[in-house]
C-alpha cells in the first residue's frame, strides 16, 4: 500500500501560511462558533416569551465578564462570516479568482470584519453610557 | 466524446454523490437570505440593547419584525445544518461518529428552530 504514503492534500505541514487558506479555515471556524452562538438567540427568544423576570435574568447572565468577552468574539465571528460569505458568493458568481485580487479581497474581509466589530462595540458602550 | 455514464444518469444530473447540486444551492440561497436578515438582526439587537422588557417585547411583536425573525430562524438553522454537514463530512473520518454527529446536528437544528419559532409566535400573538 505504498501509494498511501504520498503526501495527501491538504498537507498543512508544507504549506506557507497565506491569506487564502486562513480565510477558508476561519470561515469554517467562525461558522462552528456561530452554530454554538445560536444557543444565545434561543435563550433570548425563550426568556423574552417567558416574561420580564426570565428576560432580566438572561440579561444579567449576558452581562457577566466572561460572557461579554465571548460576545465580542461572537460579534467578530458574525462580522467575519458575513463579509467572507459575501466574498464566497462573489467567487461563486465567477469574480475575484486572480491571485492578487484573491489576496486583496482576503485582507479586505479581515480588516472589514475587525472594523465592524469595533463599530458595534463602540455603539454598545456609547449607547450604554447615555442617560 | 465518450461518456461512460448511462444517458439517464446524465439527464438526471445527480452525479456520483446522487444528490446533484441541491446542497450547494440551498447553502447559497440561505446565505443570501442571511446576508440581509443578519444585517437586520444585528441592527435590531443593537437598537434594543438597552431597551426595557416592554419595548423589546413590543418591537418583536410587531408583525413585520415577527415575520422577519421567523424567516431568520428558518434560514439560520437550515444554513447551520448544511454548513455543519460539510465540516463533519470533511473532518470526521470515524464512520459511526460521523453518522452520530450528522444526526445530532439535524436534531438540534430542527428542535432549536421550532423552539425559537414558537417563542416568536408566543411573543407576537400574546401568551
Amino acid at each position: 500500500m505504498d501509494h498511501t504514503r504520498r503526501p495527501l492534500s491538504p498537507h498543512l505541514g508544507i504549506y506557507r501560511w497565506q491569506v487564502q487558506m486562513v480565510s477558508s479555515i476561519l470561515h469554517r471556524a467562525t461558522g462552528i462558533a456561530l452554530a454554538v452562538g445560536t444557543l444565545l438567540l434561543l435563550g433570548g427568544l425563550l426568556t423574552l416569551a417567558d416574561g420580564s423576570t426570565a428576560f432580566a435574568a438572561y440579561r444579567s447572565f449576558l452581562a457577566a465578564p466572561l460572557l461579554q468577552i465571548l460576545l465580542i468574539g461572537w460579534t467578530w465571528a458574525f462580522a467575519y462570516h458575513l463579509c467572507n460569505g459575501v466574498r464566497h458568493l462573489l467567487q461563486d458568481a465567477g469574480f475575484g479568482f486572480a491571485k492578487p485580487v484573491f489576496v486583496r479581497n482576503g485582507w479586505i474581509v479581515v480588516l472589514l470584519s475587525l472594523l465592524l466589530t469595533i463599530l458595534a462595540w463602540a455603539w454598545i458602550v456609547l449607547a450604554g453610557c447615555a442617560p | 466524446m465518450n461518456d461512460l455514464r448511462n444517458p439517464l444518469q446524465r439527464a438526471l444530473g445527480l452525479g456520483s454523490a446522487k444528490e446533484g447540486v441541491n446542497h450547494w444551492w440551498r447553502q447559497r440561497i440561505t446565505a443570501l437570505a442571511l446576508f440581509f436578515l443578519g444585517l437586520w438582526f444585528m441592527a435590531l439587537v443593537l437598537m434594543l440593547l438597552h431597551g426595557d422588557y416592554t419595548s423589546v417585547h413590543a418591537t418583536l411583536a410587531d408583525p413585520i419584525n415577527a415575520v422577519l425573525m421567523l424567516v431568520f430562524i428558518i434560514a439560520l438553522f437550515w444554513h447551520m445544518q448544511l454548513g455543519l454537514q460539510v465540516v463533519i463530512e470533511d473532518y470526521v473520518h470515524t464512520r459511526w461518529l460521523g453518522v452520530v454527529l450528522q444526526i445530532a446536528a439535524r436534531f438540534y437544528a430542527v428542535l432549536a428552530a421550532l423552539l425559537a419559532a414558537l417563542a416568536v409566535l408566543r411573543i407576537a400573538l400574546g401568551r
